[in-house]
């Protein structure tokens, strides 16, 4: 097992620096850069640019950069956003909360409602309710995230002024009340269309489950149809979940732009989107190598857990 | 309201010119204020009374607070909050006093009359927002950390012209100029004054305090920021000017236009900043209840512009071909909604320095084929026109994603073939557009919004001179790469005289010279959709400021 963990670290670290470098690549090669949007500014000058970039150390050559960013970053120095002045850290810092909030709460919610409403379809396939849900899932999936997130503050804001049209809460509020209030469309509109997935996933998942000779002998030996679904068929259809939300986990924490820009909602997407218009490459980077490490401990941990709870599977 | 007598230094009026002469102006020019004393028929102490709460929307957010550091329009949002300038425009391109006792003139003494020597009276008993007195020492350290090698300096040009600045008391102090520099007023307008103090044993002057809770002299005190959302700030109870009128101001981050316009509908966004209204909900907009909407003028014009070094460009008869097979009226109406204004030159409608007297463009194709056909440009088997080797043959640039500009350019694509020229469009992204491809003059030809000026002044040096060309090896932004002898003379006329109505001439001159030369293809100036709460009040268009909190001092809520 240690020597399982140890190798699965090791390749970690080679998939990282390669990361790395392709990333930091592809973002200082691309032309433009962080300077260019002072281009048009009233009075600015090439030179004062080329003195800007210097001061910057954005002169140098690409690969000079590149390490000087990479030892930094092997010594815990994230750097300094070129927008704001901050730390990296704590600009990302600085949008967890947010992320977690939104991404925690719709993930939670199309998780949970998404198996739920899977399972029941596979249970009775080809029944009303199966056909709707397939049905529904469907709309779900093709609804562009944009154009509902504005349905629904037309109609829930504007209309019928139930809810604020937008923001994480109201400033000189900001009660527990105030944030669920704020929270409810977002996290819905976001949910939506993940319930839809998570349910077409479940569903294939217990159906697959529902065929196999072991449910077949657990009904023949006279077990209770509610131990057999509940033990045998959902416990087993959860297996390949488990893996699916590893995959998930940097998405949580990777925020949703559309959604957030819908509902103007201070996420990690907008922060990575914004950074990425302003090349601010520190942060663009840190989001990055966050993003990427996330990706493995999501994988590895689905992993150890798919090994804890299926014993037919042991890590060598 | 002695301190906001309204001193001249641009182009004083007959009325103000006597007064000043007179030496008695000090006192009675202040009852001279028109357009900008909104919310100032108020009870002098009303520091006092402020109250309520306003949430101004911006469509990018405010990232940069050190005003002395590289930064963009948004963030000066923030610093006509927090901080000052020595002085400042009014909407009729005239200089009113902010931390200066009163505006340096010839006329006062201020300047001399050579241009050379600065002289310049302070405010007394000004704070910065943590108790610390505001004195000349403040003045002279901002104005030397703009051109400090180890700062990351936003500009320099002006700057470097200035020389000994002297503190002669807390309140007094002088320079000297390299050479006579007229646009420095302008410039000074635009500079915020930053405290010496936070500077004070900080090892990199890059980093300081100013970077993350910025210290000034301003209405507003800066309360705190939520990244990605919005900036809190509170009343500045110690404010050297009238004002402010309200308690809590607000800068709200909403990264999107068509989300930004709903939150306004709702009533969640009081006043709508930066990037506005958009032009498709204007009329919807107008509707509104409760709201006031307006559409006001920027000192932005659209244009084509050509990169003079091609040689399809070479030829005047092709610029002016080009010109007029241009359908302006079409894009303006029928993709701008109308908002934008049809304009021949780069100069604001708005300024004092804008001619008035310029020949109409005329979109016809028939005159433009016969101008070509005249100058020896013949069709060729392909249906485009070549000379000499020269296909009128080129592409077209902007920013990627601005849907407008994009159809303006297809609409422009047409009507160029039907004079025989090939249009081919070429746009990128903001960060590739606006990086090499346009400050080397990499590009043919752009569609660009641009604002020459640097406030009110009418010094375009920058991007007219031939000098200021990159791409011809000089440092600048000409990069249409322009070369005018007589425009390059005007300039240097221009920017050595302190006469307005001297200088008037020469920038008329400079604009009908421009206008037959035709280096871009003039399209619109650029108007905006404003929109407030009817119970605010304050909110002034102001053409010679880039952001529409120039007065937020005096904003308020009825």
């Amino acid at each position: 097992m240690l020597r399982y963990l140890l190798s699965r670290f090791g390749q970690s670290l080679i998939l990282l620096l390669i990361v790395s470098f392709i990333g930091f690549a592809v973002l200082t090669l691309a032309p433009g850069g962080p300077l260019s949007q002072f281009a048009l500014s009233p009075g600015m000058t090439q030179e004062q640019i080329d003195k800007i970039a210097a001061q910057m150390g954005l002169d140098r050559p690409v690969v000079v950069q590149y390490f000087d960013w990479i030892t930094h970053l092997v010594m815990g120095d994230w750097g300094t956003s070129y927008r704001d002045g901050q730390s990296v850290l704590h600009v990302i810092g600085s949008h967890l909360f947010a992320t977690l909030l939104l991404m925690g709460t719709a993930t939670t919610l199309s998780v949970s409602l998404g198996s739920s409403i899977g399972i029941f379809s596979a249970l009775r396939r080809g029944s009303t309710f199966d056909y709707t849900m397939t049905v529904l899932a469907m709309v779900a999936l093709s609804i562009p995230t944009f154009w509902f997130g504005l349905i629904a503050i037309y109609l829930f804001s504007l209309n019928l002024g139930w809810l604020p049209a937008g923001n994480m809460y109201t400033v000189g509020d900001g009660s527990v009340l105030d944030y669920l209030r704020h929270l409810i469309l977002p996290a819905a509109v976001l949910a939506l269309v993940d319930v839809a997935i998570w349910s077409r996933y479940m569903r294939t998942s217990t159906l697959n489950v529902i065929n196999q000779d072991f449910i077949r002998t657990a009904k023949a030996k006279g077990l209770p149809r509610r131990r057999v679904v509940m033990k045998h068929i959902v416990g087993n259809s959860l297996v390949p979940m488990i893996t699916l939300a590893g995959l998930q986990l940097p998405m949580v924490l990777g925020g949703a732009l559309v959604t957030e820009t819908v509902f103007t909602w201070p996420g990690m997407g907008r922060l990575f989107l914004d950074s990425l218009g302003y090349s601010d490459y520190p942060v663009v980077m840190g989001l990055l190598m966050a993003s990427a490490m996330l990706v493995l401990v999501g994988n590895l941990a689905a992993d150890l857990i798919v090994a804890l709870i299926d014993p037919r599977i042991r890590l060598e | 309201m002695t301190d906001d007598k309204k001193t001249d230094f641009a182009h004083p009026n007959r009325r103000q010119a006597l007064m000043m002469m007179g030496a008695a102006g000090a006192a009675g020019a202040a009852g001279l204020m028109g357009p900008m004393a909104i919310g100032r028929d108020r009870a002098f102490a009303a520091n006092a009374d402020a109250s309520g709460q306003l949430v101004l929307a911006f469509s990018q957010e405010p990232t940069v607070f050190n005003p002395l550091m590289p930064h963009i329009e948004v963030d000066e949002g923030l610093y006509y909050a927090v901080y000052d300038p020595l002085f400042d425009f009014d909407p009729a391109g005239e200089f009113f006093p902010i931390l200066a006792a009163e505006v340096p003139t010839v006329a006062n003494g201020g300047i001399s009359a050579d241009g050379l020597k600065w002289h310049l009276k302070l405010k007394d008993g000004v704070t910065w927002h943590d108790g610390t007195p505001f004195t000349a020492e403040d003045v002279k350290f901002s104005l030397e950390l703009t051109v400090d090698p180890e700062f990351r300096s936003f500009r320099s040009t002006g700057y470097k012209l200035m020389q000994n600045i002297t503190v002669i008391s807390d309140t007094e102090l002088s320079w000297e100029m390299s050479e006579p520099f007229a646009p420095m007023a302008a410039i000074l307008a635009s500079t915020y004054i930053v405290p010496k103090h936070v500077f004070d044993g900080v090892a990199d002057k890059n980093e300081t305090v100013l970077n993350t809770a910025p210290i000034g002299t301003g209405p507003f005190k800066f309360k705190n920021r939520m990244a990605g959302d919005h900036i809190e700030f509170e009343a500045n109870a110690d404010y050297h000017m009238d004002g402010p009128f309200l308690e809590t101001l607000i800068i709200k981050y909403v990264p999107d236009l068509n989300v930004m316009y709903t939150q306004f509908k709702s009533g969640d966004i009081d006043v709508i900043g930066l990037q506005y209204i958009t032009p498709d909900h204007l009329a919807e907009a107008e509707t509104l209840d409760g709201k006031v909407v307006k559409v006001t003028g920027r000192a932005t014009f659209e244009s084509i512009g050509l990169n003079m070094m091609r040689p399809q460009f070479a030829d005047l008869a092709v610029r002016q071909a080009l010109y007029m097979a241009i359908d302006k009226t079409s894009i303006i109406d029928a993709l701008y909604y109308g908002v934008p204004t049809p304009t021949e030159t780069y100069m604001p409608q708005q300024s004092y320095y804008y001619n008035q007297s310029l020949p109409k463009h005329e979109f016809n194709i028939e005159a433009a084929n016969a101008l070509l056909d005249e100058a020896g440009w013949a069709k060729g088997a392909d249906g485009i026109r070549a000379k000499d080797g020269v296909r009128l043959a080129f592409s077209n640039s902007t920013t990627a994603g601005n849907h407008l500009r994009e159809q303006a350019q297809q609409f422009i694509q047409q009507t160029f073939a039907m004079i025989g020229v090939e249009m081919e469009i070429k746009n990128f992204p903001p960060a590739v557009m606006w990086g090499d491809y346009w400050m080397n003059s990499e590009f043919d030809s752009v569609m660009v919004g641009l604002n020459t000026l640097a406030g009110a002044d009418p010094d375009t040096s920058d991007y007219f001179m031939s000098t200021m060309s990159p791409a011809r090896g000089g440092s600048g932004q000409n990069t249409f790469a322009y070369q005018n002898p007589k425009v390059d003379e005007l300039l240097t006329k221009g920017a050595a005289n302190f006469v307005p109505e001297e200088r008037k001439a020469i920038y008329e001159e400079m604009q009908a010279v421009m206008r037959e030369d035709l280096p871009f293809l003039p399209l619109f100036q650029y108007a905006v959709i404003k929109g407030w709460k009817d119970d605010v009040t304050g909110p002034a268009p102001n053409v010679n400021n880039r952001i529409d909190t120039w007065n937020v001092r005096d904003w308020a809520r009825t």
